[in-house]
């Protein structure tokens, strides 16, 4: 009979699953795992209602992609924005982000990633058809891409320019140059390149 | 106690896998140790000295940070000495660049060292970025690089019989390594019949340096041939398809298509 020291079961199916999440190593799962079973009844409930509804709520929305809880959502009902223009990112994060920025008055559109062929993620695994399902219905004017400034996110405008380029709309790309707050001395040639190609005049 | 021990090393980036927080691992192949990980700490911050430096396909010297404990080493300091910017405005060089990164991630054991496979690696994506058909380039690498391997095809004699070959009808065998003369062909199963221009160039391609190869015009018809030939090779060789092989597969047709 074994009688080395184990985790109850549900204890270590608590710690297998929360490894299971990224960026939680073994450790981590075994520390989260012992705060769960410490912290108040209530606590631990109102969790795992909120995980329940997260995952029975927040569907994506049937124009942008992104996540939502009414289809459409907020973004894409709204009369307010320039439906003539469609940025497009790779994340949903990435709308909130460009959200904070308060200058982009226009419509998004959600990739759910970027094309990254030694991943074997090709253009079937990402919201493209339903990108250009919208583009074929008319009325856009302006396609952003907004990938991330990365091989696989340049990879990614190119292909979508191959694709776009046919339906007429005019497709552009966020500038790419110096950080606020960052230093001459220690950025790279790429994107010093990137940032001299993109001067103004001042 | 053992000291954290710091080294130069002067690499090329495979690959970068997001890790935690704004963290990323770098898979590196370098000059002198072969492919290794290392950590770059906040490289996704948009402040970072870092980021720019160890972006993937970018060839750098670095300073790596060994600590005590048996974890990746951490790159402490980058400067990028070819970012291979016209790659980066090319969707034909970015993806051939990705299929030789992906070669050599696979192929390469870690920690093994190789200088011809790094070289190899560094030419062909400077070369990537100066010729405008960057399936010469591509094609020499998957070829140069199994050689490199020790799965150098034999193209000189037939592999089997070691008799002269006639510049009438050739066969390659990827699992025999090599050419097969007609009466040697059924020998071997899976061989396929290669045109003596086909044999010409790869012969070429095994003699020559890589600027040599890229002054070379190969028909379309020749070049697919060779693609599929190469590209069933190394299938054999690594024993697993290389992903970003398949995507310019899928570009190819897509050009065809829209043509």
């Amino acid at each position: 009979m074994n009688t080395s020291l184990a985790f109850p079961a549900p204890m270590a199916q608590l710690v297998e699953q929360l490894n299971r999440l990224p960026g939680i190593g073994p450790k981590s799962a075994q520390r989260l795992a012992f705060f769960l079973l410490c912290a108040p009844e209530e606590q631990t409930r109102f969790l795992t209602e909120t995980i329940t509804a997260v995952k029975e709520k927040i569907i994506f929305c049937s124009i942008c992609q992104n996540i939502t809880e009414a289809d459409p959502c907020l973004l894409c009902q709204s009369g307010d924005r320039d439906h003539t223009k469609i940025c497009v990112v790779e994340e949903p994060l990435d709308v909130l982000a460009l959200e904070r920025s308060r200058v982009y008055d226009g419509m998004y559109h959600v990739l759910h990633g970027v094309i990254s062929p030694a991943d074997g993620v090709g253009p079937d695994d990402l919201k493209i058809e339903e990108l250009l399902v919208r583009i074929r219905e008319g009325g856009v004017e302006e396609v952003i891409v907004a990938t991330n400034p990365k091989l696989e996110g340049d990879a990614m405008s190119m292909y979508l320019q191959r694709l776009l380029m046919p339906f007429g709309v005019k497709i552009t790309r966020l500038a790419r140059g110096l950080p606020v707050g960052s230093d001459l001395e220690y950025t790279d040639e790429v994107t010093l390149s990137r940032a001299l190609e993109g001067r103004q005049e001042i | 106690m053992r000291a954290t021990r710091l080294y130069r090393v002067e690499a090329v980036v495979l690959k970068r896998i997001e890790s935690r927080g704004a963290d990323d691992i770098v898979i590196l192949y370098t000059a002198n140790q072969g492919k290794l990980k290392a950590v770059a700490r906040g490289a996704r911050r948009s402040e970072s000295k870092l980021g720019g430096h160890v972006e993937t396909i970018t060839h750098g010297d670095m300073l790596l940070s060994q600590g005590h404990g048996s974890g990746f080493p951490i790159i402490t300091q980058a400067r990028m000495v070819d970012g291979f910017l016209p790659l980066r405005e090319d969707l034909w060089r970015i993806s051939s660049a990705m299929c030789a990164a992906e070669m050599v991630d696979r192929f390469a054991p870690e920690g093994e060292s190789n200088f011809a496979m790094f070289q190899l690696l560094v030419d062909t994506l400077s070369w990537l970025c100066k010729v405008d058909d960057s399936q010469i380039p591509l094609l020499y690498f998957q070829l140069n690089l199994a050689g490199l391997l020790g799965y150098r095809p034999q193209l000189l004699n037939c592999v089997c019989c070691e008799g002269t070959l006639q510049p009438i009808s050739i066969f390659f065998s990827s699992s025999a390594g090599g050419v097969l003369c007609p009466s040697c062909c059924n020998r071997e199963i899976g061989t396929c019949s290669l045109s003596v221009d086909a044999l010409k160039v790869l012969r070429f391609f095994q003699n020559n340096n890589l600027p040599s190869a890229c002054r070379l015009r190969i028909s379309a018809e020749l070049r697919s041939e060779l693609q599929q030939l190469l590209q069933g090779y190394i299938r054999y060789v690594l024993e697993q398809e290389v992903r970003s092989l398949r995507w310019m597969d899928r570009l190819r047709n897509e050009s065809c298509a829209a043509l």
